[in-house]
């Protein structure tokens, strides 16, 4: 199959994207035009949902596992009676590995009953392959930023140490680490207590 | 001895109450068990995780699992419902506006605000539910089915942004579970005018779920599991524990929230609207008491019903509810049984007493707000 029979097989799918955060939004549409998909559409929340999903009829819709906005559009699927076409949580029986996959990525996907599989399937697995990609860059953020808030911690505690014991900051560190060492613990932990207990001293 | 580990889920709310407390002190710990408690961001969320074996068990709706045995909502499953958490604690509400149309009614009539909404409705009432498969729902379509001039259209808000819905005008109206309606009255955007005990004088609410594979593979770990649960729910309703259990759900891990908010659920002292002297509810919210904790088949027959399940269905609904496992289980360990496992529901106007394993026990009233009773012994073969 040619580039151009994909684009062709792909225009006729519109996809409805749920997500607060604007950037992530954009992110997955893009994911989503690079594939080739172009009838596209972000909001970025659930009040109101019922009226978005009978003006765009999408066939699919991609949330985030985590966004509690699930359980109204779970409503909408199960028991409303709006003109728009049935809506179901997608769950592949046939393929269990998809299924799993998508938890695992943090994405599901609500589909209008009676679309093809082969249609489904890779709407979900370019969905999955961002969700994983945009996780990966979040945990990855959050580490740096874990990794700069103990080296604040670090640097108060040495700050202590250095007035009150009147040591350099080459000595302060060194007897962080060696207290860590002998209690078993780690050098950030060690400075958290440190700098709680000066702060409860005042 | 090591622990077993167990992946427990769970939404915050104020009957999340026994599994927080089997953790907190120690029941789980006195069976081996390390509840590992696991906080999901929605009801759909939690039935993913436990029906795709990242959940060991969970707390559910009520009618989750019969919901998911039915084959209806996103994803089926065989689910058993193991142990009831909860009964009752529900409470339906207005918009500040919508009260003052209603403001003749006496608190928790339900015919007379029936009649009241009839004759509001310039459209169809919108009301707001935590889920389409709770008993929030299936009791909002019961009670309303029977003023066929109101117009009802149901709508799904996550609980705690109820207030929000509310407040800006998104629902007229609300069904949700406590802290979130006096959550709604201290903000002062809503009225409560009645609790779900007014509409099924003893529904069950929140249950103890696990999948049916699960518990035939690992038949000690559930053992061990409901008698923490058990245990945590007879402590719940002795009365002197209860400014100790509301001070270990607020936390900042468990809800996070103040003891204000908490306390009416607990005590059944409601506060209808803002700066009114609260109402008692009687039995608003049972963890133990009146076999709260039994998991009667006739309870999941009558959910199966409202789902619009056939008789194939009904006995389906009723299979998944493991009351042999609660008599096999929790009896030993001083669980007084009920001598059937269904009930004819709706029947009791008063306290009643029943035979059980320990002569007899008192049930509370489960009468319907509109008298019928229902009988599901023929479908009855345990």
């Amino acid at each position: 199959m040619n580039a151009c029979d994909i684009s062709s097989v792909r225009k006729d799918l519109r996809i409805l994207v749920v997500e607060a955060d604007a950037a992530k939004a954009k992110n997955i549409i893009d994911a989503l035009l690079e594939a080739g998909w172009t009838d596209l559409h972000a909001i970025s929340q659930v009040s109101g949902l019922e009226q978005s999903i009978e003006e765009h009829a999408p066939d699919i819709v991609l949330i985030d596992m985590a966004n509690p906005d699930r359980d109204t559009l779970e409503h909408i699927g199960a028991v409303s009676n709006t003109k728009s076409r049935a809506v179901a949580m997608f769950v592949d029986q046939t393929d269990p590995h998809l299924t799993q996959a998508a938890l695992a990525a943090g994405v599901s996907a609500y589909v209008v009953d009676g679309l093809q599989m082969n249609r489904i399937k890779s709407v979900i697995e370019t969905a999955i392959a961002r969700f994983q990609m945009m996780r990966q860059m979040r945990s990855e953020l959050d580490a740096a930023k874990q990794a700069l808030e103990d080296r604040k911690t670090i640097d108060r505690a040495k700050g202590i140490l250095m007035r009150r014991r009147g040591l350099s900051e080459d000595e302060a560190y060194k007897l962080l680490r060696k207290a860590a060492m002998d209690q078993g613990r780690k050098v950030i932990d060690v400075a958290q207590a440190l700098v709680t207990a000066s702060d409860l001293l005042g | 001895m090591t622990r077993t580990v167990l992946n427990c889920g769970y939404v915050p709310l104020v009957d999340s109450a026994p599994l927080i407390i089997a953790h907190e002190l120690g029941f789980a710990a006195e069976e081996g068990l390390e509840l590992n408690l696991m906080r999901q961001p929605s009801w759909s969320a939690l039935r993913d995780m436990l029906g795709l074996g990242h959940l060991d068990a969970a707390q559910m709706l009520s009618p989750m699992p019969v919901a998911m045995t039915l084959g209806l909502g996103g994803l089926s499953a065989q689910i058993d419902t193991l142990m009831g958490l909860s009964a009752n604690g529900t409470v339906f509400g207005v918009t500040t506006r919508l009260a003052q149309h209603l403001e003749q009614i006496t608190f928790g009539d339900p015919h007379a605000l029936l009649a009241g909404l009839e004759a509001w409705g310039p459209r169809p009432l919108r009301v707001g539910v935590p889920f389409p498969f709770s008993m929030h729902r299936l009791l909002l379509s019961y009670w309303t089915a029977a003023a066929p001039g109101l117009a009802v259209e149901s709508v799904t808000v996550p609980p705690p942004r109820m207030a929000e819905a509310v407040a800006q005008g998104h629902v007229d109206a609300f069904w949700v579970g406590e802290p979130w309606g006096s959550d709604i009255v201290a903000r002062g955007v809503g009225d409560i005018v009645m609790a779900g005990s007014h509409v099924w004088g003893f529904a069950p609410e929140k249950v103890l779920a696990a999948r049916h594979d699960w518990t035939v593979d690992n038949p000690e770990t559930t053992q061990k599991l409901m008698r923490a649960v058990f245990q945590a729910s007879r402590w719940l309703d002795l009365e002197e524990n209860k400014p100790l259990a509301v001070e270990m759900l607020g936390r900042s891990e468990h809800l996070n929230l103040s003891h204000e908010v908490i306390e009416p659920a607990v005590t059944g002292m409601l506060t209808p609207t803002a700066g009114a002297a609260p109402i008692r509810v009687e039995h608003f919210l049972m963890f133990h008491h009146h076999a709260a904790s039994f998991p009667w088949r006739s309870q999941a027959a009558w959910i199966a019903k409202q789902l619009g399940a056939d008789s194939d269905g009904t006995a389906a609904a009723m299979s998944c509810c493991r009351t042999d496992l609660y008599r096999k289980y929790l009896g030993p360990i001083g669980a007084d049984l009920p001598g059937a496992s269904e009930k004819v529901e709706g029947a009791m106007n008063e306290k009643t007493a029943v035979s059980s394993s320990r002569g007899q026990m008192i049930l509370a009233p489960d009468a319907f707000f509109d008298g019928r009773t229902f009988d599901f012994s023929s479908n009855a073969a345990e």
